[in-house]
């Protein structure tokens, strides 16, 4: 059977590509991505720990979905507004949208 | 019943005066119906109050409360009713009743106001008088003061009321305050009576500080207290006890109000007012006033005096003061033409018999005199005003331009106006003294009779020959005004004053005829005999020892008799084919009648002595000086200090410590935020690189430091 650890480095390895993504691409939707594949990467410590840990009851599993249902939520509003900044900037490049910057 | 009757007595006019003010002043027959009914209550409560005193009622009646406390003991007023408050509040309620009615026609009450007529100047063409709703308030309020002062029982009171008519004088005489000249005669009335009410108030104060009291019953009729003031020396010095310097300066006081010499002048100009006023200030109530105050004050004058005894110095100066100023008004009143003019100093000259009077200790014989004289100078003054008031209707209809005033464009008026006329006759008569039948006779006969059996020859001679010139000035003034032919065209055109104005002359007349009667001195032949001398007895009761009555004796009578006759007589012959045009008969006196016209220089006297001295005096120092100097100087002084001062709490306080500070909190934060914003750079993964940062900071320290 594969070692919990396994898992573990497999979700970490997820993570840190979705940290990067976030924090070094210049597309809004290669960030959204980002955040997703972080979420994705909690998904499989949450599941893989269930499996391994508390089997007996269904709480990570129910857990896992909520985030899932959160994540699916959070892409929806998020591409809402990215669609709607481009439409009125023409652009989806993070760091050209700064209205607030002094 | 009697003491609470005499309280009320000054309360209806004062009660009107606040209604008539507050309420009815829009209404014309409100404030008359006001002012007149308050007067009747007053009248009919003075009346019972006279009768139950003639009556042989207990006198005097006196009641009094606590009104101010002054430490330990208290300052009480009160009424009090005695013989000669009786009889002043019988001629003060009768002529003031007459005055209050004829003061409703008088002033055109019932025609419609003519649309010329302004506030302030006389109604010219016999419309109503614009403020006659003002004018009761303003005698409502006389009323209220002069009764108060006759009921009170105790001289502070009487004091506030002589006051109180000081300052209604005022507003009545101005009551036209449009003429320029009514305007100076309220100013001069008031500023020359006040005069003599600083000299009163100072005896008041005097009078209070020796006795403590001010109440007549304490001072008046107490033997002792009257005898410690006779015998202590006086703050002058020793030679004058304090009785008589009180009783001096109470008689300055008598001489402002009295208009005594030499504090005369303003009576005459106090004619600028509405005649009913003149008949007010002079007959009724203020100059009265002043009679009342030296006869009520009889025992502090005559304080260690006996009768027979010779007089003392300050009787000796009442009685001066009283003759000369009898002779000298009466002097000039026979050159005035003014028709009121003559009947003003014919009052002085009047008031200056009862001065000399009680100057002489008459007590009886000045309190009798100043009852006729109200009587029958309220007579006149309201005649005159009836005659003025013919005389303009006249002009006005004849379309002459004539001062109404002027007895030379007079004349001929008796056929016009009959009822006037025989009232106008009795009253002169009465005031010249005519022998029997007047009341004005036998008082002023009982004086004269006092001077001559107490052998004050001097006195007894210049109030003959007053007497003679009161004779004289009173048939020109009547032979000018109402016998032969009229004038002036206004004169012929002149008719007849309204019922309301002839109905209270003909009620004083009927007075100035029968008043007398009370006084027929005891041993005249014939009417001695069956007529009791009441006058006498009921107002010799009110000292504290009973008066003799002289002897009767028969060489001041035929003076007396011989002086009015003559003076009539001479009035008579002298005026009575006076031409229009023509130049007065007395004009052949030359100098003394041009002196007489300028009634001897005096108020030119008083302008060179007093009046241009004290604006001199006023725009040197007290202008130029005192205010502009001192008291500008120091506002400006104190005006610059705190100038300065402001100045440096501003500069050197205010903007750099409290405002720099202010300042300084906005600044630094606005300079921290300018500074700090550099790290807001909205971009949202350099905020994320932070806050990874931050949180891996934070578990590195949960992890390996703790």
């Amino acid at each position: 059977m594969v070692p919990l650890s396994w898992y573990l480095i497999l979700a970490a390895a997820l993570f840190a590509v979705g940290i990067f993504g976030v924090l070094a691409r210049r597309n809004a939707i290669a960030i959204l991505m980002g955040i997703e594949l972080m979420l994705n990467a909690v998904n499989l410590n949450l599941l893989a720990f269930w499996r391994y840990l508390w089997s007996d009851n269904l709480t990570g599993v129910v857990f896992v979905i909520m985030v899932l249902a959160v994540a699916a939520a959070e892409v929806a509003v998020g591409l809402a507004l990215i669609i709607s900044i481009y439409r009125r900037r023409s652009t989806v490049v993070a760091e050209d949208i700064d209205l607030l910057k002094w | 019943m009697i003491e609470i009757i005499s309280w009320l007595i000054p309360l209806p006019p004062l009660l009107a005066f606040g209604l008539i003010v507050l309420f009815a002043n829009r209404s014309n027959r409100a404030s008359h119906t006001l002012g007149i009914g308050a007067m009747l209550i007053s009248w009919a409560l003075a009346m019972s109050v006279f009768i139950s005193a003639v009556s042989g009622g207990e006198l005097p009646v006196s009641t009094e409360v606590e009104w101010l406390p002054t430490g330990d003991t208290a300052f009480n007023i009160g009424t009090w009713i005695d013989p000669l408050t009786a009889v002043t509040l019988f001629f003060v309620a009768w002529t003031m009743l007459a005055i209050f009615v004829y003061s409703v026609g008088y002033h055109n009450y019932g025609n419609a106001r003519d649309p010329d007529d302004r506030p302030g100047f006389p109604p010219h063409a016999g419309g109503i008088e614009p403020m006659y709703a003002r004018f009761f308030a303003f005698i409502s309020l006389f009323a209220f003061a002069m009764l108060a002062l006759v009921v009170t029982d105790n001289l502070l009171v009487l004091f506030v009321g002589w006051e109180i008519m000081g300052f209604c004088s005022y507003l009545l005489i101005g009551f036209w305050y449009g003429k320029d000249s009514a305007k100076a005669a309220m100013v001069k009335a008031f500023m020359t009576t006040r005069v003599g009410d600083v000299f009163l108030l100072l005896g008041l104060a005097y009078l209070y500080s020796l006795t403590g009291t001010l109440t007549y019953s304490e001072i008046l009729l107490n033997a002792e207290t009257l005898e410690r003031l006779a015998t202590t020396p006086s703050v002058l010095g020793p030679g004058t006890s304090a009785a008589a310097l009180i009783a001096l300066l109470f008689f300055i006081g008598t001489v402002g109000k009295a208009a005594q010499w030499p504090l005369h002048t303003w009576l005459p100009d106090a004619m600028e007012g509405p005649t009913p006023v003149s008949a007010m200030i002079h007959a009724a109530a203020m100059v009265s006033a002043g009679i009342y105050l030296i006869l009520r004050i009889f025992p502090l004058i005559t304080a260690g005096w006996r009768h027979g005894e010779p007089l003392p110095d300050v009787m000796v100066i009442i009685a001066f003061i009283g003759a000369f100023t009898a002779l000298f008004a009466a002097s000039l009143a026979i050159g005035q033409n003014d028709i009121k003019r003559v009947l003003a100093y014919s009052t002085i000259s009047q008031l200056g018999y009862m001065v000399a009077a009680v100057g002489m200790g008459a007590f009886v014989a000045a309190a009798f005199h100043l009852i006729t004289h109200a009587f029958f100078k309220a007579l006149l003054f309201l005649g005159s005003g009836s005659v003025i008031h013919g005389v303009e209707h006249g002009a006005h209809e004849s379309g002459e331009h004539i001062d109404p005033n002027d007895m030379t464009h007079m004349g001929g008026l008796r056929k016009k106006m009959p009822l006037t006329f025989w009232t106008f006759l009795i009253g002169g008569l009465t005031l010249a003294g005519f022998p029997i039948v007047t009341a004005g006779f036998w008082s002023k006969d009982e004086i004269l009779a006092e001077a001559y059996g107490t052998n004050h020859l001097a006195i007894f001679v210049v109030l003959a020959l007053a007497a003679l010139l009161t004779a004289f000035y009173t048939m020109r003034q009547i032979t000018l005004t109402f016998l032969g032919e009229p004038r002036s065209k206004a004169a012929e055109h002149a008719h007849e004053s309204k019922w309301t104005m002839t109905a209270p002359l003909a009620m004083l007349a009927l007075f100035s005829l029968t008043i007398g009667w009370a006084g027929i001195p005891k041993g005249f032949p014939v009417l001695s005999s069956f007529i009791p001398n009441w006058v006498h007895e009921f107002v010799g009761a009110t000292l504290l020892e009973p008066v003799e009555s002289l002897e009767f004796n028969v060489i001041p009578l035929l003076v007396s008799v011989a002086v009015a006759l003559g003076g009539l007589l001479v009035g008579y012959l002298m005026y009575r084919r006076l031409e229009a045009g023509a130049p007065d008969p007395l004009a052949r006196l030359g100098r003394v009648y041009v002196w007489i016209q300028n009634k001897y220089y005096f108020d030119e006297l008083y302008d060179f002595l007093f009046v241009r001295p004290l604006y001199w005096f006023a725009e040197t120092f007290v202008y130029r000086g005192l205010d502009r100097r001192v008291i500008d100087g120091t506002l400006h002084g104190v005006a610059g200090l705190a100038g300065r001062l402001g100045g440096f709490l501003r500069n050197k306080i205010d903007l750099p410590i409290v405002n720099g500070s202010g300042d300084l909190v906005g600044e630094g934060i606005k300079t921290a935020g300018f500074e700090g914003r550099v790290i807001q750079t909205g971009r949202v993964q350099a905020y994320l690189i932070v806050g990874i940062i931050f949180a891996g900071a934070m578990l590195s320290y949960i992890f390996f430091l703790s």
